[in-house]
């Protein structure tokens, strides 16, 4: 069977705890059916985009170059990622400019929520 | 010393190891805050603590752990948070690689170079938003949320809160001095208001910076941006006229300069140049030092000088390293020199420095009306008031 990445583009903005807990109802319904189908394979929310950091290198071993903020160019897309479990930003970092997508193009690094720090 | 004497002096020192113990800058900022309430509250001049700054650390250590308590019991994860405070509360307080792990956390690439200085002089040098946001000339809801938004980055991303290791100092170290000599000089050169209207940003960049030097003595570089900021700062008593107008450096009163200073300076020079290829901050830190032990401007040895620029273009070769030479240039081999040498500049031309110099060189030449013109570009961009005071002085005299 073919594999497919559902990949969810919002509007970011400060929603009220209300307007949250709407968005994640919808999302656990969801969750619930697309669940019961079998289809969902995995997935992930991620943080905000001003969390994130953009790894540049200059060719496979070179000069990694941070940027902070999101990759927001238009002519690039995107092609794919890699969930990285590492102890901080500067592993996760050091990775990530092995991929070699940092000098063919870029690739941003991103915390997904961790909901079990909620209250 | 008082409460806001101990807090400005040490509050850095104390926050850092907060940062530490807690593993969260703004938990650390609260407790600290929390423990400022106390201590106005009960130190008077003729009862302080003997120890100021380690009554600070330990009562918000305790107001961290009574908040990290309420917050754990909510989430019903106590045992466990409890647990990882009072192992982290074993170790030695007060280690002087706190302050450092600070710096290199706020000065993290992952942070845009803005963020990065304003959560420097919040945290490190304990500025107010609104002083902040004063100095770089931006609204204080801006800066706020400016701060705010990298602490989350620092919290969200984990950003990590530790000394870099030697391998990493080549690309991390020279950020942090970034950050250190653009707080330094929008100090030293402030950007509206009189030109020394921000001489304290100026001092805490140096007071950071010896610091970085007392904790990093094997680094050649920070002790040259120790020293270019020294040599620079001497001279900030002489750079105002009485009418508020900005005096040259060849007019300048040099019975003014700060002699102690800039014999630190020069000190510091000479130990740092005997040490490896010269770095960018220890060549402009000999300039300084040069026009600092000069006796009058005819008596500076601008051949040297030269020099200097030359190898400093050959190290970082920029539009403004580039005018600077210019400026040497045109005092050993001529005028026409310093503006052959600008021919080449691009990208400055809202930078009233840009057009100033060219505009002095085409006078010294009594090409007038080229002058006047240089004069006026220079006016239509955006500087201090002591700075548009003497370009409009010299206008005058230029077109009369």
């Amino acid at each position: 069977m073919p594999k497919y990445a559902a990949l969810i583009y919002s509007v970011e903005g400060d929603a009220s705890p209300e307007e949250w807990a709407a968005v994640m109802a919808e999302y656990n319904e969801f969750g619930e059916k697309a669940g019961a189908a079998g289809v969902i394979v995995g997935g992930e929310a991620l943080e905000d985009t001003h969390t994130a950091t953009t790894v540049n290198v200059d060719g496979k071993g070179g000069q990694i170059h941070t940027t902070d903020g999101p990759f927001a160019e238009t002519k690039e897309a995107l092609g794919g990622f890699y969930l990285l479990d590492c102890k901080d930003l500067d592993e996760a970092i050091h990775w990530a400019a092995q991929i070699p997508g940092a000098w063919h193009g870029r690739v941003e690094v991103r915390p997904l929520i961790d909901f079990s720090q909620d209250g | 010393m008082t409460l806001d004497e101990v807090l400005r002096q040490e509050g850095g020192q104390v926050l850092a190891t907060l940062v530490r113990l807690t593993g969260d800058i703004g938990l650390a900022e609260d407790a600290l805050q929390e423990a400022v309430i106390v201590a106005h509250a009960r130190w008077t001049d003729d009862r302080m603590p003997d120890n100021p700054a380690a009554w600070l650390t330990t009562t918000a250590r305790n107001k961290a752990l009574d908040r990290i308590r309420r917050e754990a019991r909510r989430t019903g994860k106590e045992r466990e948070a409890v647990a990882l405070l009072d192992q982290q509360l074993a170790d030695e307080p007060n280690e002087p690689t706190d302050m450092l792990r600070l710096v290199f956390t706020c000065c993290h690439p992952a942070l845009s170079q803005e963020a990065q200085i304003a959560l420097a002089l919040r945290t490190l040098c304990g500025m107010t938003t609104t002083e902040i946001a004063a100095a770089f000339l931006v609204q204080d809801a801006t800066m706020g949320q400016r701060i705010s938004r990298a602490k989350k980055k620092i919290a969200t991303a984990q950003i990590p809160y530790r000394v870099p290791e030697d391998h990493e100092l080549p690309d991390r170290l020279p950020a942090a001095l970034e950050v250190l000599y653009l707080v330094f000089t929008t100090g030293h050169h402030a950007t509206e208001g009189s030109l020394d209207s921000r001489v304290d940003l100026a001092a805490e960049a140096i007071r950071l910076c010896r610091m970085l030097a007392d904790l990093m003595p094997d680094e050649a570089e920070v002790r040259g941006l120790l020293a270019l900021m020294l040599a620079s700062h001497a001279r900030r008593l002489a750079r105002v006229a009485t009418d508020g107008s900005m005096v040259l450096l060849a007019d300048q009163d040099r019975s003014l300069w700060d002699r102690v200073m800039i014999d630190e300076a020069a000190v510091l020079v000479e130990r740092s140049l005997r040490q490896r290829a010269a770095g960018e901050y220890r060549i402009q830190a000999a300039i300084a030092c040069l026009h600092g032990l000069a006796p009058s401007y005819d008596e500076t040895d601008w051949e040297q000088i030269v020099e200097l620029y030359r190898l400093l273009e050959r190290v970082k070769p920029t539009p403004v390293v580039r005018v600077n030479r210019a400026v040497a240039e045109a005092e050993v081999i001529g005028p026409e020199r310093g503006l052959e040498l600008l021919e080449g500049v691009s990208g400055l031309d809202s930078w009233h420095l840009f057009w100033s110099t060219r505009a002095d060189l085409l006078r010294r030449l009594d090409r007038t009306e080229s002058a006047a013109r240089a004069y006026q570009r220079a006016l239509e961009c955006q500087m201090n008031d002591s700075d548009r005071a003497f370009l409009e002085r010299r206008l005058a005299e230029t077109t009369s």
